[in-house]
């Protein structure tokens, strides 16, 4: 009977096949309760969730809180412009400042990569991924392949290209080491400079021509163009990045047919996707949206329904 | 189950065939106007129970009886001190329950403490006109004020033993045995 054994989730690396599936069958279990005249369950009453964001996000935040406050959590938002930490308080001091409060779950979203395994050392809580500098975003990649489910009914098997800015995505990693495990393969697109080496490592087929990569894929992962991470240039101007990996319906055409495009959102239209295609993709981003909800509760309730005094080893 | 031997059958599939019948009329008996009438099933086996007196009230009156399914695993008094997250399964209630005569339906009514999280849970989706409550087995040993409306059959038993329901949809048997511990 579902063992849920693990105390935090960091990566998606670290998750099995198994995990994976367990999520997904209390995410699409979660989704009626956003039907019922009360929208809320008793799950997790009496549980504190601090939401630690000391990287500015709105969505992903606002899914966890609503996501906490489905399941009658207590919830905390945190976040460092309204913080101490402009006063230099480290990452560390407050998580053990914060640990006084008795949290059960941290939602954390850091600019450092692969940090949370360190922290985790310094509280009792439960700590929750929402993003770790260029590591990992589980939450996001789990959305991603539940959407891609519901859709294709499968996650095996299929083609999967992910495009645009490989080298500060952390969505992209999550989704890579996420399909992999259900073998599906992964295709990653963009300009020479926004690839990094290490990926053709990860079992990845790299493409730097967008009307190559997307050949008979089943999905499309389109990657927003950071602009606030492009203080360094990795091409040289919009213009040409548009020429050559902005999706449009001309190159969409040499995809599977019903190629499912997801973006994580926000969209630069016309950078990223050619605004001719909103119609098509706007239903799939609210069913993103709808599923990020769901898939943050189931993660919040197995989590946060473990017993207290579990001396986890993960 | 592991531990365990089978000690008695207290209902065969002619048993359980014949206690559906009864509930079925004693539903009927208690509200006539089936227009009011809703079936609640709580997961597991009290889906399959609810599915088959929604059949039989439909040969008795000719009317389907809008027919929901509740997972109360979310309004689990124990949800933090059990070794692990239980299984979340559906709950799918398509239809307005403010107003409705509720019969809640499940297989064994043992603590009381299921009811009471069907109970709160039900009230999240509405304000029915009366919930009732319909066991196939009432095996004592309650822990809450809580009793059924209708039962299919009254089996004293040990706190220790176990009762266990089995149907054909998902156990390939059909049948109501009571398994005791192997000291």
């Amino acid at each position: 009977m579902g063992g849920w054994h693990r105390k935090h989730i960091i990566a998606l690396k670290d998750l099995s096949r198994k995990e994976i599936e367990t999520i997904f069958e209390t995410a699409r279990n979660f989704k009626e309760i956003a039907q019922r005249e009360v929208k809320k369950t008793p799950a997790l009453r009496g549980r504190t969730v601090i939401n630690l964001f000391f990287e500015s996000s709105t969505r992903t935040r606002i899914s966890f809180e609503l996501a906490a406050k489905r399941l009658s959590a207590d919830v905390l938002n945190f976040s460092p412009s309204t913080s101490s930490l402009s006063k230099g308080e480290s990452v560390i001091d407050t998580i053990k400042n914060l640990e006084s409060y008795h949290p059960d779950i941290f939602v954390i979203r850091l600019g450092l990569s692969a940090f949370l395994d360190t922290l985790k050392r310094y509280t009792q809580a439960s700590i929750i991924n929402a993003g770790d500098g260029k590591n990992e975003h589980p939450t996001q990649a789990l959305l991603d392949m539940f959407t891609t489910h519901q859709i294709k009914g499968t996650l095996e098997n299929l083609k999967v290209l992910i495009v645009g800015d490989i080298l500060h995505s952390r969505v992209a990693r999550s989704n890579i080491f996420g399909f992999q495990k259900f073998s599906s393969s992964v295709r990653v697109c963009g300009p020479h400079t926004l690839i990094p080496y290490e990926f053709e490592k990860m079992g990845v087929k790299v493409f730097y021509d967008l009307s190559e990569a997307i050949k008979d894929v089943d999905v499309v992962i389109m990657l927003r163009i950071q602009r606030e991470r492009q203080k360094e240039v990795f091409f040289p101007s919009i213009r040409e990045y548009v020429e050559k990996f902005s999706l449009n319906p001309q190159r969409l055409k040499k995809a599977k047919d019903n190629c499912l495009i997801m973006h994580p959102g926000p969209i630069n239209w016309d950078v990223e996707i050619s605004s001719s295609l909103k119609k098509r993709l706007h239903p799939v981003i609210l069913q993103q949206v709808e599923n990020g909800l769901a898939i943050r509760m189931a993660i919040l309730y197995l989590i946060g329904t473990q017993k207290k005094s579990d001396e986890d080893i993960n | 189950m592991e531990g365990f031997r089978e000690k008695t059958c207290v209902l065969s599939n002619e048993g359980i065939k014949r206690a559906l019948y009864r509930l079925a009329h004693q539903i009927l008996e208690r509200t006539p106007s089936t227009e009011e009438l809703v079936l609640l099933g709580i997961q597991t086996r009290g889906v399959f129970l609810a599915k088959r007196l929604q059949r039989i009230i439909e040969e008795i009156e000719g009317v389907n009886l809008p027919l929901g399914i509740l997972d109360i695993t979310l309004y689990r008094d124990d949800l933090t001190t059990i070794d692990y997250s239980p299984v979340v399964k559906e709950t799918k209630i398509n239809f307005d329950i403010n107003d409705k005569v509720v019969v809640l339906v499940d297989d064994v009514l043992f603590t009381g403490r299921t009811i009471r999280a069907a109970l709160d849970e039900i009230i999240d989706f509405g304000r029915p006109k009366r919930v009732e409550l319909l066991v196939l087995i009432d095996r004592g040993h309650r822990e809450l004020p809580i009793r059924a409306d209708f039962v299919g059959k009254n089996i004293p038993t040990s706190q220790t033993e176990i009762v266990e329901v089995r149907l054909k949809e998902i156990d390939n048997k059909e049948e109501v045995v009571i398994l005791e511990a192997i000291n």
